[in-house]
């Protein structure tokens, strides 16, 4: 039997792992981390998404997350590519450095 | 089971895992692990998808993050040859800080809940949206120009990453 589940319950759950990938960036300093801190974000966006379109039953919603995800991909790999040249020139992906090193 | 049903129960658990795991991601100090952690609250999120009735999308989520994405992320890492000793840390303030600030957005979201209707429940169990039939109809439809400019903004990015991450002619190399 299949009960369904509250649309709040997913809605503080999302909020949640939302929340915990904003404190992920603001306290740590490590730029990789930082990005996974992201991930993290867009992916409880995506499952809030997938809830309303259930929720709804309709299948513009799951688009959207199929677009976020190509999106996703193509921001890491930009990303990454961005990280491993600051780590070349700089030897560090400390955030807080790489903010000083323009002086 | 104490009046639950097992989609209750999935979820329950489902969330808590993911919760946890996210948990771990920000506070454990060695990357590699924190990129483990990660692979598996995206296992999780996996799971909610699936209970949610969205089974393509699960398997695209498993297939693009935990697969591709990550192991992306696990190849920077262990090329760049990071570890617990050589992670710096922010100031004890910061990190209490920060903490404060998700504190008070939760609290903020939480309340901002209160006020909205209760009980509409999420019948993810007869849904037929989530399948890849149904859901390549609208893609091919009514999102196919969307559709198209995504394959362009793929192609940019595959440049784009291959240009940036192109080691650059040192000066003796351009001389030679």
């Amino acid at each position: 039997m299949l009960n369904g589940i509250p649309i709040n319950y997913y809605i503080m759950l999302c909020a949640v792992l939302f929340i915990i990938g904003v404190v992920g960036v603001m306290a740590r300093r490590n730029a990789i981390i930082v990005f996974m801190c992201i991930e993290l974000m867009l992916n409880a966006v995506n499952l809030l998404l997938v809830a309303f379109s259930t929720l709804h039953q309709d299948a513009s919603g799951q688009v959207f997350v199929f677009f976020i995800m190509a999106v996703a991909a193509a921001e890491v790999a930009v990303g990454l590519a961005i990280l491993s040249m600051v780590y070349r020139n700089f030897k560090s992906i400390d955030i807080d450095l790489l903010s000083r090193i323009k002086n | 089971m104490l009046g639950y049903t097992i989609t209750q129960w999935l979820f329950g658990v489902l969330s808590l895992m993911a919760i946890m795991f996210a948990l771990m991601v920000v506070f454990t100090r060695n990357p590699v692990n924190s990129v483990l952690y990660l692979v598996l609250t995206f296992f999780c999120i996996a799971g909610h998808y699936l209970l949610l009735n969205a089974q393509f999308l699960a398997v695209v989520h498993i297939v693009v993050y935990a697969g591709a994405i990550m192991v992306l992320f696990l190849f920077i890492i262990m090329l760049m040859n990071l570890n617990a000793d050589t992670e710096p840390r922010k100031h004890i303030v910061t990190r209490v800080i920060a903490g404060c600030i998700g504190g008070v957005l939760l609290f903020v979201m939480v309340g901002a809940l209160k006020g909205a209707e209760q009980l509409q429940l999420v019948q993810g169990g007869s849904s037929q949206i989530g399948l890849v039939k149904n859901l390549g109809k609208v893609l091919f439809t009514e999102f196919l120009f969307p559709f198209e400019i995504a394959s362009i903004l793929l192609l940019s990015a595959l440049v784009g990453a291959i240009m940036i991450g192109k080691r650059e002619k040192t000066v003796e190399e351009i001389g030679n």
